[in-house]
């Protein structure tokens, strides 16, 4: 499967399970989503159960907390992570914060799903990576897969979680792993052993992550695309590095990280997302007061730029494999 | 040389136009603007109605009890005097209860409160017209419905005082309670973003096949919220079985319901067009109130859909005990209120039809002031605001459904062993 398709079969097989599931969001129904990610599930479950809403992503998010507040499990979709924002004050405001407001008495199960990242030629509005404004926001769960396989699993955690979680889906990944050579030919997921995906249930426990290669040399920390990017520049620079794919921001999987960085000595930071105040800099600052005596070099960080994402200029914003590999000479320095 | 013409250079120059309310400080009250219907004058169309048949309706005012006290015209829903002296003692409790914990807050007992005098008849009408399991969406000012639906006293002095038998731990301002076994849905600081909520609810209802229904508030200020149209549009386009209440009170904090829009229509349609009924009721008329939440409660139940209700009424005292009315509006002008007091206006009716009298309601009054000093005193033997807290573990719990390592973490520098 590639990733589109496993998150498909994730909301299909808890559907199936599962009648308090319900899908809605902007052209999710009949259509079945822009990206696909919804096909055939309304024609199979009916257009109670997934159904196209009209475009207010404030909307959505506040009918969502309703549903899940009268008993309801909904996934709602919004199209773009680059929209998220007209419903910030009902994550932030609403679902993150019911649990706790109300001493426990009304919860806000929802799966919020949302296709994010660069790479595509996606100019200002299909291409940002906002996980960082989320993960300063207590109460919500931030969960971003890298593989199909990962996909699948994660989003059917995060589904039968009871608290609030994003769902960021690295839209660059969706048909095939990315390495970073835009210049090279793509390649898909049949090729790739993540792209191997049970048709039925599974799940992966959120808050785990997963050492996607083990090393010694130094640890790269990063998540979604850029999984595959570092993973591309590791092997091109024959380093022996750890890379660990987060999978879930929050809850983190400190202890992981805080292994492997005692055991490497070096680490690097890597997302798309700008740099200033990004998820980045919280895991600097852990890498810094955990690992303070175990560190050989400081904490490189391979960010986006502190710009909106451009058009045009994408392969120069985009932090690629040329940037990553002068990152990992310059930890691996002395 | 020749200047181009400019078109329109000749017209008169632009002027931007900033709603003012008709009194300010020192001036006379002056209400000449509302439009009030005699009582008994509205028609009451049958409930399957097409909203198309109905558009005079959001223009009118839905009255039943008219000066006098007597109850006229088709929207009396004859109910029942045990149900109308129900409703007074609610009522009257409500107000008698926001008193003492103003004075509570006067004395340093709290921190924060916020009354919703003269406008008791609203909480208290529809916590008792709908049935038990339904939900409501509250604003903080409907501290009415959790008291006509008989919820302990005490824990709500409990939650005012922050004190360590909080039923919300500590973690919330003053009144914005959760009550969910009395149908009274988490409040939140934020104004109309639980607007939706009841839609979704509602929605949740329809799905499951349930014969539940939500009641959604907002207040008249804050239908200028993105969240006031995203419920509207949600419940029209999926019919969703719920009532969407706008309390307009005629103030948000200092701006007359003109800033939001009063000038130029009645809150009720706006409505039309979304293409849901709307009524413009006489908040301060217990039996109104009654009878328009029934018939859109019908309306919801019978799968015909959302109903917006504007309820005119009169916030008689300032926003909230960090509000001084006084200087943005005349000192009297409660006094001047034309639709009067909801309590007044329901003893009166009571009255009428010798169901009630001057030394019942005394003796009630008396007998109320006595339970509400009895659970004062209990909420006070456990303790005020800071003289009793709940347990700082507290603090820590139900950010998740289980904590994560950082909120372990971070309870263990207060020294909070888990």
């Amino acid at each position: 499967m590639n990733m589109i398709q496993a998150i498909n079969s994730a909301m299909d097989v808890m559907m199936a399970r599962d009648p308090d599931v319900i899908v809605m969001g902007e052209d999710v129904g009949y259509f079945g989503g822009v990206f696909r990610a919804t096909a055939g599930l309304q024609a199979k479950y009916g257009k109670t159960r997934v159904f196209d809403t009209p475009i207010t992503e404030c909307g959505i998010i506040g009918v969502a907390v309703g549903m899940g507040a009268y008993g309801l499990r909904p996934v709602p979709e919004i199209q773009f992570a680059d929209y998220i924002y007209p419903a910030l004050d009902q994550l932030v405001s609403e679902a993150a914060r019911l649990r706790y407001r109300s001493a426990g008495e009304f919860i806000s199960p929802i799966t919020v799903r949302s296709p994010f990242g660069g790479g595509i030629f996606g100019g200002q509005t299909h291409s940002q990576s906002p996980e960082g404004i989320f993960t300063h926001v207590s109460g919500i769960k931030t969960v971003i897969p890298s593989t199909p396989y990962d996909a699948k699993g994660l989003l059917i955690a995060a589904i039968e979680d009871n608290d609030p979680t994003l769902f960021f889906e690295p839209k660059r990944i969706y048909n095939g792993p990315f390495d970073g050579h835009w210049d090279r030919p793509t390649k898909n997921w049949s090729q790739h052993p993540a792209g191997e995906v049970p048709t039925g249930y599974y799940k992966i426990p959120l808050g785990k992550a997963n050492v996607a290669r083990a090393g010694e040399a130094l640890t790269i920390l990063a998540y979604g695309t850029m999984v595959h990017v570092c993973l591309a520049v590791v092997e091109e620079a024959g380093v022996d590095a750890e890379v660990i794919d987060l999978r879930t921001l929050v809850p983190l999987d400190i202890e992981t990280i805080e292994a492997s960085v005692k055991k490497t000595g070096r680490c690097m930071i890597v997302h798309e997302a700008t740099r200033t105040s990004g998820f980045g800099a919280e895991l600097s600052a852990l890498v810094q007061e955990r690992c303070f005596y175990h560190l050989e070099a400081p904490i490189e960080r391979v960010t986006g730029f502190d710009t909106p994402y451009p058009h045009s200029l994408e392969w120069a914003y985009f932090p690629g494999p040329v940037r990553i590999g002068e990152a990992l000479k310059k930890v691996m320095k002395d | 040389m020749t200047k181009p013409a400019i078109p329109g250079a000749d017209a008169i120059a632009l002027s931007l136009h900033i709603p003012e309310p008709t009194a300010r400080p020192g001036d006379v009250a002056d209400f000449s603007h509302l439009r009030l219907d005699a009582a008994g004058t509205m028609r009451r169309p049958d409930i399957s109605t097409d909203e198309a048949e109905m558009r005079e309706l959001p223009y009118g005012l839905v009255r039943v009890l008219d000066d006098n006290g007597e109850a006229l015209g088709p929207w009396n829903p004859q109910l029942a005097p045990e149900i109308l002296r129900k409703g007074l003692r609610a009522m009257v409790q409500t107000r008698l209860f926001e008193d003492r914990l103003f004075r509570a807050h006067r004395q340093g007992k709290t921190s924060f409160f916020m009354k919703s005098t003269g406008e008791e008849a609203i909480g208290v009408a529809q916590s008792l017209a709908l049935a038990p399991d339904d939900m409501c969406f509250p604003t903080y000012r409907v501290q009415g419905w959790l008291i006509a639906r008989g919820y302990p006293i005490v824990d709500m002095i409990n939650q005012i005082y922050s004190n360590a038998r909080d039923p919300l731990k500590g973690r919330q301002l003053p009144i914005l309670y959760s009550a969910r076994d009395y149908g009274f849905y988490s409040l939140s600081g934020n104004v109309g973003s639980r607007f939706g909520h009841a839609v979704g609810w509602a929605m949740a209802s329809a799905y499951k096949g349930g014969h539940r229904i939500a009641l959604g508030y907002i207040g008249e200020g804050t239908t200028a919220e993105g969240d006031f149209h995203e419920a509207l549009t949600f419940a029209a386009v999926y019919r969703a079985p719920v009532v969407l209440a706008v309390t307009n009170n005629q103030w948000a904090i200092s701006s007359f319901s003109g800033i939001a829009g009063a000038e130029s229509t009645t809150f009720a349609a706006k409505a039309i067009g979304y293409g849901l009924p709307g009524l413009r009721v006489d908040g301060n008329d217990f039996l109104a109130v009654w009878a328009a939440t029934l018939w859109a409660a019908e309306r919801a139940r019978t799968n015909r859909g959302a109903t917006l209700i504007e309820f005119v009424t009169y916030r008689a005292s300032g926003h909230s005990t960090s509000d001084d009315p006084t200087k943005y509006r005349p000192a009297d002008e409660a006094a001047h209120w034309p639709l009067g007091d909801p309590i007044e206006r329901l003893k009166q009716h009571l009255i009428l039809i010798g169901e009630w009298t001057e030394e019942r309601h005394a003796q009630m009054e008396a007998e109320l002031s006595e339970i509400l000093r009895d659970a004062q005193r209990e909420a006070e033997a456990v303790g005020t605001l800071g003289k009793s807290k709940p347990d700082v573990t507290e603090m820590f719990e139900g950010v998740f459904k289980q904590p994560d390592w950082r909120v372990i973490e971070q309870r263990g520098e207060l020294g909070i062993r888990s």
